[in-house]
């Protein structure tokens, strides 16, 4: 008997619904941002004009892919030697150690961004140990600084560094590792020689995850960040919603998705060029 | 291990090298549990701090009482409104993409060739685009479309963030799917659907729950696509506790925060239990 579809028909419903609500919009954000002004009737190249020709613009851009790329880094210093030490644990504490992991995750950002507004405000936990032990007169002004998002992103986003560094490391065979050391390889060369190059795709999908969920976290960035520092995700929301700009405020959304996109092609090319590294 | 291949430990070991041994150790554990310490922390901090007598978020409370949780009970019916509405979008969400989801994963995930690899990135791209462009871009198709904001036009938003959790979990559990079962059973006469029913869903039903519940979580947890997507009359939960923390620091935001804090524990222990769900984020 003849089936009544094909297998890969089955592909079809989720396929119409992305071009139509994905790729239908993405094409229509590219074609509004293409327009002069905001009655969209001429078009032209003004709103890139006008993003890529003023400091202000550009500052903005540049300090939200700085975000991200501070927060990516201190998400791989303190989540790679977790996910280290995950692999070295016993089964049982794994499973422990596993819910610790992907319980935050599942725990509504905002929530985990509000534990960051409570943690670093001014009577928050750090400056009341501080002036307990005497070692500060006036709280430090710790929430909306710089440091304070950075601190606040990598922790968020570090289940998504720990999650891939988990597979790469377990699949890792440990005989290598000790190979390296009855060699005469110490602990640490062991390590930035065998294990590090090893872990290399688990690092990368990582840094990728984690940069991403940064760059457009528009909670913490807005809640921990404050009113002082603007970044990509605020600003596209200000331009469309309370200017009512929306040319510029799909420039501004097409600019933040080409530098992400740009980011993550050039991190997979590295991690194709690293993949061949280690196998030579 | 043969005992003659262990570097010898003792007396013959050179200081040198146990200084190394114990500095990499050191800074494994160090840096370990401070990540590890910083992942419990701020859960902890936020439930001690809902549980607070006074009215700002001073930690360590000043004193103990659940009146917060009162609070947030008896006079905030704008909380629980937006929550209820959060509850219903995300399950009309998930409901819709795990359908569309659990299809496309049937048909893509045997195959080898490059145009469903292909469809498969795309399908899997919503994770690591700004979701906040997408948000944006629909709104301005509807609006270009003439088409009112509704709680449809928000399902719509959250399908496409919620379809590529489900895709990935049951193609990752399709794979796995031993093909002779699926051999056997028909070459002993069942139709494609009927094995589908009784072989391939029971099988991989435990990657459809766990990328259900992960889509769930992640369409009542959505800002980005909400802020743009949402009319003015219905406002989901992240978002009415984004206002309340921008703009008063209400502690009614703890108390909401605990509450969902407990949620997101007993049900993912339950679904850890049930589906697995820490095997299927990896």
């Amino acid at each position: 008997m003849k089936p009544i579809f094909q297998e890969w028909q089955l592909a079809l419903p989720l396929g119409v619904f992305f071009a139509v609500f994905v790729f239908m919009p993405l094409a229509m954000l590219g074609y509004v941002s293409l327009h002069q002004g905001t009655d969209l009737k001429a078009m032209g190249l003004a709103q890139y004009a006008k993003f890529f020709l003023d400091g202000f613009n550009l500052g903005i851009l540049g300090s939200t892919l700085w975000l991200a790329a501070k927060t990516t880094l201190l998400a791989l210093l303190i989540g790679y030697p977790l996910a280290y030490l995950y692999t070295l644990a016993p089964p049982k504490l794994q499973r422990v150690m596993i819910l610790l992991i992907v319980l935050p995750l599942l725990t509504s950002a905002v929530v985990r961004t509000f534990a960051w507004v409570v943690i670093l405000g001014r009577q928050g936990i750090i400056n009341t140990l501080l002036q307990s032990y005497g070692w500060i007169e006036a709280p430090l002004k710790l929430l909306y600084t710089p440091g304070g998002v950075t601190v606040a992103l990598a922790q968020i986003e570090m289940p998504l560094m720990v999650l891939p560094l988990i597979t790469a490391l377990s699949n890792i065979d440990p005989n290598l590792r000790q190979a390296s050391q009855v060699l005469g390889a110490g602990r640490w060369r062991t390590f930035f020689q065998v294990t590090l190059p090893l872990s290399m795709p688990g690092l990368l999908a990582g840094c990728l995850l984690v940069f991403a969920a940064a760059a457009s976290a528009f909670v913490t960035q807005t809640l921990v960040g404050g009113g002082q520092q603007i970044f990509m995700p605020f600003y596209i929301y200000q331009q469309a919603i309370q200017a009512n700009d929306y040319p510029f405020a799909a420039t501004i959304a097409m600019a933040l998705l080409v530098s992400v996109l740009v980011v993550v092609t050039v991190a997979n090319v590295l991690g194709r060029r690293s993949k061949g590294f280690v196998h030579a | 291990m043969p005992s003659v291949l262990q570097p010898r430990v003792g007396a013959k070991e050179s200081r040198g090298s146990l200084l190394e041994r114990w500095s990499f150790g050191a800074a494994l554990g160090v840096l370990g549990g401070i990540a590890m310490l910083l992942l419990i922390a701020p859960t902890v901090i936020v439930l001690v701090t809902s549980f607070t007598n006074a009215y700002s978020l001073k930690f360590p409370p000043p004193g103990y009482s659940p009146r917060w949780y009162a609070a947030l009970w008896n006079d905030s019916p704008e909380i629980v409104a937006a929550a209820l509405l959060s509850l219903k979008i995300a399950a009309i969400a998930t409901a819709v993409s795990t359908v569309l989801a659990v299809a496309a994963a049937l048909a893509l995930s045997r195959r080898r060739e490059a145009w469903a690899r292909l469809l498969d990135s795309i399908f899997m791209s919503p994770l690591m685009l700004p979701t906040l462009a997408l948000g944006l871009a629909l709104l301005m198709m509807f609006n270009l479309m003439n088409q009112g904001l509704s709680p449809t036009t928000l399902v719509i938003g959250h399908v496409a963030i919620c379809a590529p959790y489900i895709l990935r979990t049951t193609s990752a559990s399709l794979m796995q799917l031993d093909p002779v079962l699926l051999e056997s059973a028909r070459s002993l006469g069942a139709r494609p659907v009927f094995v589908f029913r009784t072989v391939t869903l029971p099988l991989v039903m435990p990657g459809i729950a766990a990328g259900a519940f992960i889509a769930f979580m992640a369409s009542f947890d959505n800002v980005a696509i909400s802020l743009f997507l949402s009319d003015a009359r219905s406002e989901v939960l992240p978002i009415r506790m984004w206002h309340i923390i921008e703009s008063s620091l209400d502690v009614r935001a703890a108390a909401a925060s605990g509450v969902l804090i407990a949620a997101t524990i007993v049900l993912g222990l339950v679904m850890e239990r049930l589906a697995g769900i820490s095997r299927h984020l990896r």
